[in-house]
């Protein structure tokens, strides 16, 4: 137990905390936007983010980098980060859009028990785990050191490195463009009426598969660009990366209240920080707890979440 | 959860069954009944190619995972399938029972028959303790909680000095041995047999308990909530004893298993063991006992035959679980009986 370092390092784990918050929200959008339209925990969702990583890792190998050259210029890096991040983005949206149709679309018409859905998904992601761990060799994949991490400036403890800068420039800009697209497009209405009333929004005239595939393509898309950002910040990879990221995600999506877009990023960020300061004050092998302590917590107290509807008497 | 539409397959297990056992005389029944246990038990004993495992052992499998995972997912059953309770982190329990017998086997010598008792009691306090709070919440809140849970107890584990840490915790005395039957590290039959038949004793204590009031207020309470409550049901109070019961039996199986393999690590519970034991239940077909038991012995037993695939057979099973549950979302056995529907003109038979 050591509060010095808290004082000592505010601003740094601040920072940390706040970059960490950023990758989390965006796959914990894929978890609240899935769980809007379908009351449904997408479990494979973990998965999609770590098919991304492998994309991304994917893309440098194929531009011939090996892991040992010196960072490249900022504008070459800019064209190499931006491909990366696009074929991350398209590998995970199709592969979220390929899971729906799958796992839950047959199940959905029928009707089915939530559980069946939710045993299938499970079912889907036990297969791209284990594919990924054959295709990988069960190994630690190392992603090459594209931009220097040398401090830019400093503001307090906190050095501020280019990566991180990118990581929160490019979520933020993300999330503005997501609440764009919910807020002001006709398939973003789509998803609101979805998740507020299925049965009336049928009735409306929305296509129903429409808006669940579109649901599915945004979640897959946003943790696609989280895994490039991921890689960037963390520089490896392996088969069950996704496994704890998930987790995290999913327990930040809870915290804001599930199935709301806004809370999802509240919470997110909220969690981030609470990892970076728990495990600076306890030790990170006690980070998972803290987290999962401050949830049951919460939920306690304040069950539908920081931001939540009451969604959890209303659908059970 | 959805109850205003179950999809029912044409094929009924179930129903050929239930068609079948309605039709026997009491004699016929107990006949069975006898040879079925009787099949069980000498089920070691029939190891040959066909439905025996080329590969493992038969007899080990047997144990583990089959037999773990039938005592498992009934008690499962009792929380997700007959309450409705989404248990995400059941493997807390079959940790703290496995953790008993380890810690006081070692430290102190207690008996293994006493460890089994108290590990069965440990869980259930942990139940009681988590879920006096917990329960209040439903769905998918209550399921992070419990998976939360489940993670906590293991890193708890990891991190504290009296499991051993990660390295864990090694030569956890075995059973002594019972009517002749010595409990030896390279011979898995007895175990086997100790699980068997505390299965059966659980199954005989569950059939008596869902006939009665628990039952069936666990059922109204699965169905709805409010209404079960507006009826006069203490909800709180039969949720918490379904958390409570099944805890136990998680706790109970997690002694027999530490008694087996005689040394545990932190790793062996991780979430992976609440969610293979959650897809036992849904699997075989939620709140039928028989569909879960089956089930689970299906789950347990495909892996260990698969084993000529070899490394790839978790995809298989994986892929497995998908189409299955595209095929009959209701599990093998589905828990409702198929209505017989009559026609009103000539009054036969038809199908819906």
């Amino acid at each position: 137990m050591d509060f010095s370092i808290v004082v000592s390092e505010f601003a740094s784990l601040f920072l940390d905390g706040i970059v960490v918050g950023a990758i989390y929200a965006l796959v914990a959008l894929g978890y609240t936007l899935v769980y809007g339209v379908l009351r449904l925990i997408n479990f494979a969702h973990s998965e999609i983010f770590m098919l991304g990583t492998f994309a991304c890792l994917g893309v440098t190998m194929l531009l011939g980098y090996t892991g040992y050259e010196e960072p490249i210029g900022i504008g070459l890096f800019l064209v190499t980060f931006i491909l990366i991040t696009v074929v991350a983005a398209v590998a995970s949206g199709s592969a979220a859009m390929l899971l729906e149709v799958v796992a839950y679309r047959r199940l959905r018409r029928k009707g089915a028990n939530r559980l069946s859905s939710l045993i299938s998904a499970i079912g889907a992601s036990f297969f791209l785990v284990e594919l990924f761990r054959l295709l990988t060799d069960s190994k630690d994949w190392d992603f090459p050191r594209l931009l220097d991490k040398n401090s830019l400036f400093e503001v307090s403890s906190a050095y501020v490195t280019a990566d991180k800068l990118v990581v929160l420039i490019g979520a933020f800009g993300l999330m503005f463009a997501l609440d764009r697209i919910i807020q002001g497009t006709r398939l973003g209405r789509g998803i609101r009426a979805v998740s507020q009333d299925e049965k009336t929004a049928v009735l409306m005239g929305v296509d129903v598969d429409k808006v669940i595939a579109f649901t599915f393509l945004l979640g897959g898309v946003l943790a696609g660009v989280a895994s490039a950002f991921y890689m960037l910040f963390y520089e490896a990879t392996k088969f069950n990366v996704g496994f704890l990221l998930g987790i995290s995600a999913f327990t930040a999506a809870v915290l804001g209240g599930i199935g709301n877009i806004r809370g999802a990023l509240a919470g997110s960020f909220a969690l981030g920080l609470i990892q970076q300061f728990s495990s600076a004050i306890l030790g990170y092998n006690w980070r998972d707890v803290v987290t999962f302590l401050i949830l049951v917590l919460v939920l306690l107290f304040k069950p539908t979440g920081l931001f939540g509807e009451a969604i959890q008497r209303a659908r059970v | 959860m959805s109850t205003s539409k179950i999809s029912i397959p044409k094929f009924n297990l179930r129903d050929k069954f239930g068609d079948w056992w309605e039709g026997t005389t009491r004699n016929q029944r107990i006949i069975f009944r006898v040879l079925l246990i009787a099949f069980f038990y000498i089920l070691p004993f029939l190891d040959n190619p066909v439905f025996g495992t080329t590969e493992s052992d038969f007899s080990s499998v047997l144990f583990y995972p089959m037999g773990m995972y039938v005592l498992m997912a009934i008690g499962l059953n009792i929380v997700v399938g007959k309450s409705g309770i989404l248990d995400l982190g059941y493997v807390a329990f079959f940790a703290i029972g496995a953790y008993t017998h380890a810690i006081l086997g070692l430290s102190f010598g207690f008996n293994f028959w006493v460890n089994v008792v108290l590990g069965m009691a440990f869980a259930m306090f942990a139940g009681v303790l988590l879920g006096l709070p917990a329960l209040r919440l439903r769905g998918d809140y209550l399921a992070i909680i419990t998976l939360g849970f489940g993670e906590i107890v293991r890193i708890v584990a990891i991190n504290v000095n009296f499991t051993g840490g990660a390295a864990g915790l090694a030569g956890i005395p075995a059973p002594p041995s019972i009517f002749g039957v010595e409990f030896l590290v390279d011979d898995p039959r007895p175990y086997y047999w100790l699980v068997l038949t505390l299965t059966l004793l659980v199954i005989w204590a569950y059939m008596r308990l869902i006939k009665r009031r628990p039952g069936r207020a666990w059922e109204a309470i699965r169905e709805d909530e409010d209404v079960a409550e507006f009826m006069g049901i203490a909800t709180t109070k039969y949720k918490l004893w379904a958390f409570v019961l099944g805890g136990a039996i998680g706790g109970g199986a997690g002694a027999v298993y530490a008694s087996q393999v005689t040394s545990i690590v932190p790793e062996l519970f991780d979430l992976n063991v609440s969610i293979m034991i959650l897809a036992c239940v849904v699997f075989g077909g939620m709140g039928n006992l028989w569909g879960v038991a089956f089930g689970a012995a299906l789950l347990g037993y495909f892996p260990e035959k698969l084993r000529f695939l070899s490394d790839t057979r978790i995809l298989f099973f994986g892929l497995l679980m998908v189409v299955m549950m595209n095929i009959r979302p209701d599990g093998i056995i589905p828990r409702k009986k198929r209505e017989k529907v009559y026609d009103k003109n000539t009054g036969k038979e038809v199908s819906r």
